[in-house]
């Protein structure tokens, strides 16, 4: 149990595969613009995460080495396709918003590099789990750019105005660069110093 | 090494075979709850450009009570009998891209013409009326055209004065979000109403200008802010909206409902069904 336990909190700060790993930055920068795409983004990588990671790990000792990757890349594939039809099925408005990124889930580094370095050597439940910590620990950064995005690119968040902005007849003068993506590269670089500093062990070799 | 081969073939193929069977499965189940789901969306942007539309609203009732959907054959700007409707050319099976695409229905662009980039547009469009009693007071015009990474499609909304607009909507549309994107967001969709859309002379005026509209100038009345960081879109936006409002698109109906209102026909003051 304890080892589940270790896969599931290490991605968050320990190993976190955004800050730590530098995986999935692509999609960071282009759902982060409100804190409520990242929210259900982050749900649906950890479905794509964990399911890729069960069957992938459930096909482990029967799949060839010469089809290793385009095999787990189907699988991954599958799983964004699912997640797609869930979302258009169960939230279509938040899915009008995330439009195109939910099927580019399956270039998100992070699913890839997971059933790599874990699933293919892991039982299925421990795969499971570990999934669902680094689809955690990616939506860690994610929410937390989308915060400051969401609150200094546009006033609000969640939906809700905190600022009031200029164009609402109120004092903010939003800050555009947080709506681009520069912005939010900004953010996560500021992410990944400060918890080098807070856990300096990160620090790569100089 | 044949055995090698034959069990990855076997094991490529399991794959292959159990992954189709799921999303097969899933598609069933949920192509028609997202089918509906896109209706809806599509149905609650009618109602949101003809202001009808408020949060909790019975989308579906509403419809039904205050729109009424006529066929129009944009050429001539006259309702089409339902007698020559088949089985794409329907209120309930009529997508603009199928129909802009049939042999029949829909023809090619003269490229000079083209100025929302859409190569083929459909000869008939389903027009949408705000019922007023016998008249309307708002008629819902479904427009669309090609924007910098995707296609934008909505609809435009006049009063019944044919020129004021009422209001516009996206129903889709694939741009930057927060830069071209923002045409879907109500703020900006709020600028167009009560802009006017023609002139003196009746030529279409209603233009996205490039940055903000400057109040003072006399043409004020037919311009609409550009969005920042989005030129291209804001391009798009104009160019779609000057084509379905001129004479490739919905040119000829507003002219006939103009004339119809003027010659004080009561009875085609709707300008619907020639019966």
């Amino acid at each position: 149990m304890s080892e589940y336990r270790k896969v599931f909190l290490d991605p968050l700060l320990n190993n976190n595969p955004v800050a730590l790993q530098i995986l999935g930055i692509c999609s960071a920068l282009a759902v982060t613009t409100q804190v409520e795409n990242a929210v259900v983004m982050t749900l649906a990588v950890a479905f794509v995460a964990a399911f890729s990671n069960l069957f992938v790990s459930l096909i482990r000792n029967v799949l060839p080495g010469s089809i290793r990757l385009i095999g787990q890349m189907i699988v991954i594939a599958s799983m964004v396709i699912l997640a797609d039809m869930f979302i258009q099925a169960i939230a279509y408005d938040v899915s009008k918003q995330l439009s195109v990124f939910v099927s580019l889930i399956i270039t998100n580094c992070i699913i890839l590099g997971r059933t790599e370095a874990f699933a293919l050597k892991s039982p299925p439940g421990i795969s499971f789990v570990d999934g669902i910590g680094n689809a955690l620990g990616y939506g860690l950064v994610l929410v937390a750019v989308a915060f400051f995005r969401e609150l200094l690119g546009s006033g609000r968040l969640l939906g809700v105005s905190v600022l009031p902005t200029v164009s609402e007849g109120g004092w903010y003068v939003p800050n555009g660069l947080f709506l681009l993506a520069p912005g939010a590269f900004f953010l996560i670089a500021i992410f990944i110093w400060l918890l080098r500093t807070w856990k300096p062990e990160q620090v790569e070799e100089g | 090494m044949a055995a090698d081969a034959r069990r990855t073939l076997l094991v490529a193929a399991g794959i292959c075979a159990v992954t189709s069977f799921i999303i097969a499965t899933a598609d069933v189940t949920l192509s028609s709850i997202i089918a509906e789901n896109r209706r809806l969306d599509t149905v609650k942007n009618i109602l949101i450009a003809g202001e009808l539309f408020e949060e909790g609203v019975d989308i579906g009732a509403t419809f039904a009570e205050d729109i009424e959907p006529v066929m129009i054959e944009l050429a001539t700007g006259e309702a089409l009998p339902e007698d020559r409707f088949d089985d794409a050319l329907n209120f309930t099976d009529f997508d603009v891209d199928t129909i802009a695409r049939h042999e029949e229905h829909g023809r090619a662009i003269d490229p000079d013409k083209d100025i929302a980039q859409i190569d083929r547009a459909p000869r008939y469009m389903v027009v949408y009326f705000v019922k007023e009693g016998d008249a309307f007071e708002k008629i819902i015009l479904h427009v669309y055209g090609r924007g910098l990474f995707s296609m934008l499609y909505g609809f435009l909304s006049l009063e019944e004065d044919l020129s004021t607009v009422s209001g516009i909507t996206f129903y889709e549309q694939g741009e930057t979000a927060g830069l071209g994107g923002e045409i879907a967001n109500p703020r900006w969709q709020q600028i167009w109403k009560g802009k006017e859309a023609f002139g003196e002379a009746g030529e279409v005026k209603l233009t996205v200008v490039k940055g903000i509209v400057d109040p003072a100038s006399p043409e004020a009345t037919h311009q609409i802010d550009g969005l920042s960081g989005a030129t291209i879109t804001t391009r798009s936006v104009d160019n779609l909206v000057k084509f379905w409002l001129g004479d490739e698109g919905y040119g000829p109906l507003l002219e006939r409902l103009r004339q119809e209102r003027t010659s004080g026909e009561s009875a085609a003051g709707r300008g619907l069904s020639d019966e």
